[in-house]
């Protein structure tokens, strides 16, 4: 039985359809991301939740209750904004203890409560300050503390990592799931960046046009992309894709032929073809096979950008395609100091098909 | 910041002092006149050399004027009380009245919203006169002339538009979310408006309030005509001031340097509200 249901959702702002049947189905204790670009609803989709706004249509279940039409105030849920939304002047202690003095918790257990979960989010010495002589960290410690302090049923996390600086961010991507796990919530993470989704979510669900077009635990959404959209959000750097055409179970790209194994033998399709840079493997080289040999493409090296373990490549096939390939520092190194020249290859099994109209996959074999 | 050159600042000095003595210096003229008998303000060329009198004082407070050969009999100390009990219920009322319509017009979009707001501030902009006269028939059938609540109904014609339209301004800054996040946090409509809006809105409130209490003090129209001496505030008292024996000039400044230290007290007493700046990094920018 899910925890959390949305149930086709339909949300307008005038003209405007922002929701379009939107369901989602979420299991008790599972923390699920929900990612995609600023403006396809993630924040409304929390406040409809949550109670700020009522959905036009659908109905939304919390442990089996329907709760569209009640109060924020009755719905028991835990919520950090994006923007903190802490009160500037009541302290740090009295913003986290505030739905704990809602529910009417007694003075001592308040006290206890309080400090546990800032001693879990370590802002335990900042306790008697205002919000406004907190550091961001620690506002965003704050409002994620006034969350989950009194073990609401539900979580909505709305990009709570949004305004603070990179290296925090990057810590509290790995701190989060441990706090989650502690308080044992059932949690709906909304945010922009891909990494921080993949690595909260259980699932990860991705808004796009008016609903979820793909929900699936993290490795399938990348792997396995159900739409062009899905598929150019995950990744960095981003997916090389190329207009082409499908026809005799075969795709070419960039001049380079590719026979797709067990695709059917139908008729023409115009379609978009995806490859991850990861998936471009290169060899030294270019002059000795001017013609790129069998399944290659000749190419030249027009820029490498070195990133952590890894190096990001610009390269430029002939016909003047460019293509984003990924490697190894050391790799890209040793290619970048010859005449910048090399043979790319694609594996058929690495190519990502998707309808050129509609953005879907298609599914070979 | 960069520090400024010294001639720079001798002229900024120079400016500073020349305006404040344009403006300071009437008012530290009426007190010194407060002290002087009729006949020191009265000689040319005039000094500021003279021996200090509390008479002017004495007689204010006593409520006989003696002028020149006379005596009026005058409730100086009573209009005074009358301006205070007016004016501060006047702002009480409005506030009581214009906090909850001002976070109404601030929150939420209502058929007609803006149109009653605007409404209510052209009430600022139309001439008192002109509602004046059918108001005194109104006010004598309805037995209203002549007492305090009349007074401090036709009051807030001055003070609820100011009240409300400046307030609302305050509560459109506070960010929506501040209240939201209180509502999830399980609190009611009631406590999130009263434990976070209007303490959020509290330098705005204090602000109206204050110039809301002063433009009732210094109202003279609405009390002339729609109430007698019993009710009257100082505004109005003071004509007495205006003797066909002549004017009583050390009684006039008494008169007033005593009906400007309430509102004095009160601007002091509000300053620590109107500079608190409370929102700063409540929410992320």
């Amino acid at each position: 039985m899910s925890f959390l249901i949305l149930d086709r959702l339909s949300k307008s702002f005038g003209a405007v359809k922002v929701f379009d049947g939107l369901s989602l189905a979420v299991a008790k204790g599972e923390t699920v991301a929900i990612c995609s670009p600023s403006g396809s609803g993630k924040t409304l989709l929390l406040r409809l939740i949550a109670g700020i706004y009522e959905p036009d249509a659908g109905e939304i279940l919390i442990d089996g209750k329907a709760v569209t039409g009640l109060a924020p105030d009755a719905r028991g849920i835990g919520m950090a904004f994006q923007n903190f939304a802490l009160y500037p002047h009541l302290t740090a202690f009295e913003n986290i203890a505030s739905p704990l003095r809602a529910r009417g918790v007694a003075e001592a257990e308040l006290t206890r409560r309080v400090g546990r979960v800032a001693e879990i989010l370590k802002i335990g010495h900042v306790l008697r300050h205002l919000p406004r002589e907190l550091s961001n960290g620690q506002k965003q410690r704050t409002a994620l503390a006034r969350a989950i302090v009194a073990d609401a049923r539900l979580l909505l996390l709305d990009d709570p990592l949004r305004n603070v600086d990179a290296k925090l961010r990057y810590e509290m991507r790995h701190e989060l799931p441990r706090v989650l796990r502690e308080f044992e919530a059932t949690v709906l993470y909304v945010t922009q960046d891909f990494r921080e989704a993949m690595a909260l979510g259980r699932r990860i669900g991705v808004l796009h046009g008016g609903g979820f077009v793909q929900v699936d635990r993290p490795q399938r959404i990348y792997a396995d992309p159900e739409t062009v959209e899905v598929a150019r959000l995950f990744g960095d750097p981003t997916i090389n894709l190329y207009d082409s055409e499908l026809a005799g179970g075969a795709v070419s790209l960039l001049g380079l032929t590719l026979g797709l194994p067990g695709a059917a033998d139908g008729g023409r399709r115009p379609c978009r073809v995806g490859v991850r840079p990861e998936h471009v493997e290169l060899d030294a080289g270019g002059e000795a096979a001017p013609d790129g040999g069998a399944g290659g493409l000749p190419v030249t090296i027009e820029a490498v950008t070195p990133l952590n373990q890894n190096a990001v490549l610009l390269l430029q096939a002939a016909g003047g395609g460019e293509i984003l390939a990924s490697t190894t520092l050391q790799r890209a190194e040793a290619l970048a100091r010859g005449p910048r020249r090399a043979i790319a290859r694609v594996r058929p099994e690495h190519l990502l098909l998707f309808d050129r109209d509609s953005g879907a996959r298609i599914r070979t074999g | 910041m960069q520090r400024s050159s010294w001639p720079w600042r001798i002229f900024k000095a120079l400016c500073l002092t020349a305006i404040s003595l344009f403006f300071l210096f009437p008012i530290l003229w009426v007190l010194l006149m407060s002290f002087q008998t009729n006949a020191d303000i009265l000689r040319v060329p005039p000094s500021p050399f003279f021996t200090p009198t509390l008479a002017n004082y004495k007689a204010l407070i006593a409520g006989e004027l003696t002028g020149a050969g006379s005596t009026l009999q005058i409730a100086y100390m009573k209009n005074i009380l009358n301006s205070f009990v007016l004016s501060a219920c006047s702002v009480l009322l409005s506030l009581l009245l214009g906090v909850p319509a001002a976070y109404a017009f601030a929150r939420y979009r209502f058929r007609l919203g803006e149109n009653i707001a605007f409404t209510l501030l052209s009430f600022r902009f139309a001439p008192p006169l002109l509602v004046l006269l059918p108001l005194l028939l109104y006010f004598q059938e309805l037995g209203l002339y002549d007492t305090y609540i009349g007074l401090i109904w036709v009051y807030q014609l001055i003070t609820l538009p100011l009240i409300l339209w400046i307030v609302r301004g305050y509560f459109e800054d506070v960010s929506p979310d501040i209240e939201h996040a209180y509502r999830i946090d399980g609190h009611s409509w009631l406590r999130s408006f009263l434990k976070i809006a209007v303490p959020l809105a509290r330098p705005g409130i204090a602000a109206a309030a204050l110039l809301a209490f002063i433009f009732a003090w210094n109202n003279f129209v609405f009390a002339l005509i729609l109430g007698s001496s019993d009710v009257q505030p100082v505004t109005v008292g003071a004509l007495a001031f205006i003797t066909a024996s002549g004017i009583q000039y050390g009684q006039i400044a008494a008169g007033l340097v005593l009906s400007v230290i309430p509102t004095f007290v009160l601007a002091l007493v509000m300053q620590r509200y109107l500079v608190e700046g409370l929102s700063l990094g409540a929410v992320k920018g």
